[in-house]
């Protein structure tokens, strides 16, 4: 077996590796674009809300239906966005913001998810829960999966202009129509389906991981919006195939590999990237301190 | 000062307000003010800071309703104002390139998907170079200084096919000579029968360019030709109202 053999070997000899890397690179082409948005618009940590905030009702669908991925989805879904309404509701009532009053919501979730899956479940399910089951999706995972991410990148390039401007300049887009609310509404409900459709994949601890460090690799190579979106999707993609590389030959599980895959093209964008990486910040600084010793100084 | 009169004679109100309060919850920012705005013309509305300027604007938007009384605006829906609110509203870093930016303005007329045609390309052109930004349009918009940014917002507006302006302090962070470019686009727009209404807190600007003044405190002070309206009584008297410092 040569070198070039082994970066495709795995994929070739083993169905479960092919539907690992169709499966996840899926649902990285719809994370990643969202993932953009998530970072144009200050929502980093949303994405971690979020998933956290679809534990219960996967956990309730997972109790009353078993390992079956329609009730894990439909309950994943009803408590996302419940929490979603719940703490947006919590920071227009009260005094506390927005960041506080989601990671309140969501710890509570994770508490309750746990709780209701290890009520019933073995660990090895609740296991399978937080980390995904990447190396073993069946048909209906890896439909789930495709349809999500179609449905997300459609809707997305659908709103595609009014999201942009309400990122941008949502007073902006407030003066001009009435749009500002549906599409919020619409960006949240992409948000939580991928993420409900990831959690199969990668497991609701490592889902966000492929929607959030492609998109914050991509912002250091890409000025544009449209930029950063196929890169972040190309990025995830690439990091799901080097992650189950590399969980294949190390013998390591692969949805943290295809993570830390991920988090290691974010370290090299964010030392060498073009768009303000570390390395062009500090060429730039010592330009202009060259710059500023040619001045002759007076006295 | 002819353009003064007529725009004074002018029968048809752009907009009028009619013993119109506004405010939030407890809290009422402008009181018991009524008045018109005429079609064509071009005021000023000046106030010590807290006198309810921003919030009056906010409430012809529609984004305040009224406490009490009725703000009627001419034409049918469509035909909104155009707003430029305060800079401080938006993300600056933002990755867009300045031409993009500015062609935010043609929203009306593209919407969420049809494609800029070609005409709509020529006006987007034109609205760059009549600020002075026509070669900055591949520029990303972070790269703007302060007075730039000013260009290309006020650009943006010229997209609009609104027939009221509405600008809430648009020279408070640009200099001199950026201030006379934008406002003599702001006469060109008048010129071309648009009201144009503007808060502003330069008096000797107000007094050099604006024929109509609306001074308000809380509630309106006085409002009609600016030197009826900026005598040192009103002045004061505004500020008394107000018992805030003003300029």
């Amino acid at each position: 077996m040569s070198g070039i053999d082994l970066l495709y070997q795995p994929f070739i000899e083993f169905g479960f590796m092919r539907r690992a890397l169709a499966g996840s690179a899926a649902l990285a082409l719809a994370a990643g674009p969202l993932g953009v948005f998530l970072i144009l618009r200050r929502m980093s940590l949303m994405g971690d809300a979020m998933a956290h905030a679809i534990l219960p009702g996967v956990a309730v669908g997972f109790l009353t239906a078993g390992l079956s991925i329609t009730a894990m989805t439909i309950g994943g879904m009803l408590t996302g966005l419940l929490v979603a309404m719940l703490a947006a509701g919590v920071a227009r009532l009260t005094p506390q913001r927005e960041d506080a009053s989601f990671a309140a919501f969501y710890l509570v979730s994770l508490g309750v998810g746990v709780l209701l899956i290890s009520l019933r479940g073995s660990n090895m399910e609740l296991i399978h829960v937080l980390f995904g089951t990447v190396l073993g999706l069946d048909d209906g995972a890896l439909l789930l999966v495709s349809a999500a991410s179609s449905v997300a990148l459609i809707v997305l390039a659908l709103i595609f202009r009014p999201l942009v401007m309400e990122c941008l300049d949502p007073m902006f887009l407030r003066s001009e129509s009435r749009m500002g609310p549906v599409v919020h509404g619409a960006f949240l409900l992409l948000l939580v389906l991928t993420l409900v459709a990831g959690f199969q994949v990668l497991g609701t601890l490592m889902v966000v991981g492929i929607m959030m460090l492609p998109a914050a690799a991509a912002r250091f190579w890409a000025g544009s919006v449209a930029g950063q979106m196929a890169l972040a999707a190309g990025v995830g993609a690439f990091a799901s195939y080097a992650g189950l590389l590399f969980s294949y030959y190390a013998n390591v599980p692969a949805s943290p590999a295809i993570i830390l895959s991920a988090g290691i093209v974010y370290f090299i964008s964010v030392s060498l990237g073009p768009q303000g990486g570390l390395w062009q910040v500090a060429r730039q600084a010592r330009a202009r301190r060259l710059r500023l010793s040619r001045i002759p100084e007076r006295d | 000062m002819g353009a003064v009169a007529d725009a004074l004679r002018s029968p048809v109100s752009a907009i009028e307000l009619d013993q119109v309060s506004l405010g939030w919850r407890d809290k009422v920012a402008v009181r018991d003010l009524s008045g018109r705005f005429p079609r064509g013309s071009f005021t000023a509305v000046v106030g010590p800071n807290g006198a309810g300027k921003s919030t009056l604007l906010r409430g012809i938007m529609g984004w305040v309703s009224p406490l009490a009384g009725r703000i009627r605006l001419a034409g049918k829906t469509g035909t909104d104002p155009a707003f430029m609110p305060q800079q401080g509203d938006f993300d600056r870093t933002f990755p867009i390139s300045t031409r993009d930016f500015v062609a935010m303005g043609a929203w009306r007329r593209v919407g969420p998907w049809r494609a800029f045609s070609a005409r709509e390309r020529e006006r987007l052109d034109s609205a760059l170079n009549a600020v002075g930004l026509g070669d900055f349009g591949r520029r990303p918009l972070a790269t703007l200084s302060g007075g730039q940014l000013q260009r290309a917002l006020f650009a943006r507006l010229m997209l609009h096919d609104a027939d009221i302006f509405m600008l809430d302090e648009p020279f408070s962070a640009v200099d001199r000579a950026t201030t006379e470019d934008l406002m003599a686009l702001l006469r060109q727009w008048n010129a071309q029968d648009k009201t144009v209404i503007v808060v502003l807190h330069d008096l000797d600007l107000v007094r050099r360019y604006f024929p109509q003044t609306l001074l308000l405190a809380g509630q309106g002070v006085a409002w009609g030709d600016t030197d009826e309206v900026l005598t040192p009584e009103n002045l004061h008297l505004a500020r008394h109202l107000c018992a805030g410092d003003y300029l």
